[in-house]
């Protein structure tokens, strides 16, 4: 009798592994289980040209409409698990449906962070997660009314830079002496923080909000002390990893469900893959990556190992970022203790900023520089040394750098 | 609301074609997506950030195209097996005067 497989999760991981699978051979029955009531789409494009309406939501969606059904993938959506059943190895849902499994695939990624503070419930108040919460933050989404936006990370900066393009009047508030201070260095915080400014957007750094004002819906938020008046307010604070399954099943979770390098659990019969796993990175410690990379190479990854080719999971990470016009690039994960080489001039709006790690590339960000930016990935996946004086000579191309 | 189409043929590295429909304003690594043509990631899903839609346009389409922009061009430069006619379907959009394209496609998206 053929496996069968099922997955938890329909998102960018989640159909990575169908077409995986497919490509490494398996051709038994496969079932996914979606809590939305979209099949897999692209979150992306949800912070960017979505919000923006440059982008139909048909364009959303990853695969073709009749992928599922032609390659033998059942998908069964609007429906979470709601339990484990590992001696069984069964997974119960919460229409009570039971679904037997030779392997499992746990892809349940992450929730957003909800905002804790007095009228974070109030009506007015979105967070950016789903096409379904930006098609809610889209109706009062209007040239002329206030946002104020929690949070002066990816999330938070993409939907200013819409609503500054927009027309929307537009506040950020972040508790941070910086932006993105969890993503780039201190030199790109900066520069973003002046390309905000130019458009208009009223940045509110080492602020942090402390309540939500209005009594049936939004009318302003309380920041360091001070009111502001606002007529929507958009939270974009992180995300949590949804564990809770496989916590409850017993499986190994310390922010995120622990998985090997071939995307495995402590259990021989499941695996995990994308923004809800933990597992160790390239250089060798622990790691959560919230990312499409993390999402695709690990589901790639956990597809080898269930046919029996496993591979081990190095593939450096990277993240983009579009905000108006300027294409933000990283790739490799940067840490304080880097030397930071700056290559390009920041005025020009194309530069990047390479980190040096005993002498070797450990991570780029570039601005409007993708030759900076796609070397660079592969020196940081060569680890290769370079020098700082050579990095930062513009005169010297890129390729010759390679 | 019905939107125009156009046929777009894809041809594998084995010689297989596939023609099929893509709709005025959607990307030529959209129409390929869409219709599960195999050959074509496209990892980042359009945003001209991994090259992994690289396609190999057919001779006499070329210049139907609007050039290339720095980013596509140095993208370009890093994907696997560029020849004459490379591009990155991601960047092409659908247009009547696209009606019948050409695109072959690489072994392979990753280096």
């Amino acid at each position: 009798m053929a496996e069968k497989i099922v997955i938890i999760g329909a998102g960018q991981a989640g159909a990575q592994a169908v077409q995986s699978l497919r490509a490494e051979g398996f051709d038994g029955p496969i079932t996914m289980v979606g809590d939305e009531s979209f099949p897999p789409y692209q979150r992306p494009p949800l912070s960017k040209a979505y919000l923006l309406g440059s982008f139909e939501r048909p364009r959303l969606f990853l695969k073709a409409d009749n992928y599922y059904a032609e390659t033998g993938c059942e998908l069964i959506l609007n429906t979470n698990a709601k339990a484990i059943h590992r001696a069984e190895r069964q997974v119960e849902l919460t229409d009570g449906r039971k679904l037997a499994y030779h392997k499992l695939l746990l892809a349940t990624g992450a929730r957003v962070r909800k905002l804790k503070c007095p009228g974070a419930d109030l009506p007015g108040v979105h967070y950016l997660k789903t096409i379904a919460d930006v098609d809610g933050l889209q109706r009062d989404f209007v040239a002329g009314k206030r946002i104020a936006i929690v949070g002066g990370g990816y999330i938070g900066l993409e939907v200013a830079a819409v609503g500054a393009k927009r027309g929307l009047d537009v506040t950020v508030f972040e508790a941070m002496d910086r932006l993105m201070a969890r993503a780039v260095s201190p030199d790109l915080s900066a520069f973003y923080a002046a390309e905000h400014e130019k458009a208009g957007v009223t940045l509110k750094l080492r602020t942090g909000v402390e309540a939500i004002e209005g009594t049936d819906k939004v009318t302003g938020i309380v920041a360091g002390g001070q009111s502001y008046a606002a007529d929507l307010v958009l939270v974009g604070i992180g995300v949590v990893p949804c564990q809770e399954l496989a916590e409850a099943a017993g499986l190994g979770c310390t922010d995120g469900i622990v998985v090997d390098q071939n995307a495995r659990t402590g259990d021989p019969h499941i695996w995990a893959a994308g923004d809800c796993t933990r597992h160790v990175g390239r250089e060798g410690h622990e790691i959560r990556l919230e990312c499409v990379q993390n999402a695709i190479d690990q589901a790639k990854h956990a597809a080898y190992s269930m046919v029996g080719k496993p591979k081990t999971y190095s593939e450096v990470p990277w993240f983009w970022s579009d905000q108006y016009d300027l294409k933000l690039q990283i790739a490799g994960l940067a840490r304080p203790t880097d030397t930071l080489v700056r290559r390009g001039d920041p005025v020009a709006r194309k530069f990047a900023v390479f980190h040096l790690r005993d002498g070797a590339v450990a991570a780029v960000e570039a601005v409007n520089a993708a030759p900076e930016y796609m070397i660079g990935k592969k020196l940081v996946a060569e680890g290769k040394k370079i020098a700082a004086e050579t990095l930062a000579d513009t005169s010297i191309p890129m390729k010759q750098m390679a | 609301m019905s939107q125009a189409k156009y046929k777009v043929t894809y041809v594998e590295e084995n010689g297989t074609a596939h023609t099929v429909e893509v709709a005025e304003g959607w990307s030529l690594m959209e129409g390929a997506v869409k219709h599960l043509i195999p050959g074509i990631d496209a990892d980042c899903g359009g945003a001209c950030a991994c090259a992994t839609c690289q396609v190999y346009v057919a001779p006499g389409w070329e210049d139907k195209l609007p050039p290339k922009t720095d980013m596509e061009e140095t993208m370009l430069d890093f994907a696997p097996d560029v020849r004459p006619g490379s591009r990155l379907s991601c960047q092409l959009r659908m247009s009547a005067n696209l009606d019948g394209i050409v695109l072959n496609l690489p072994r392979t998206q990753h280096a």
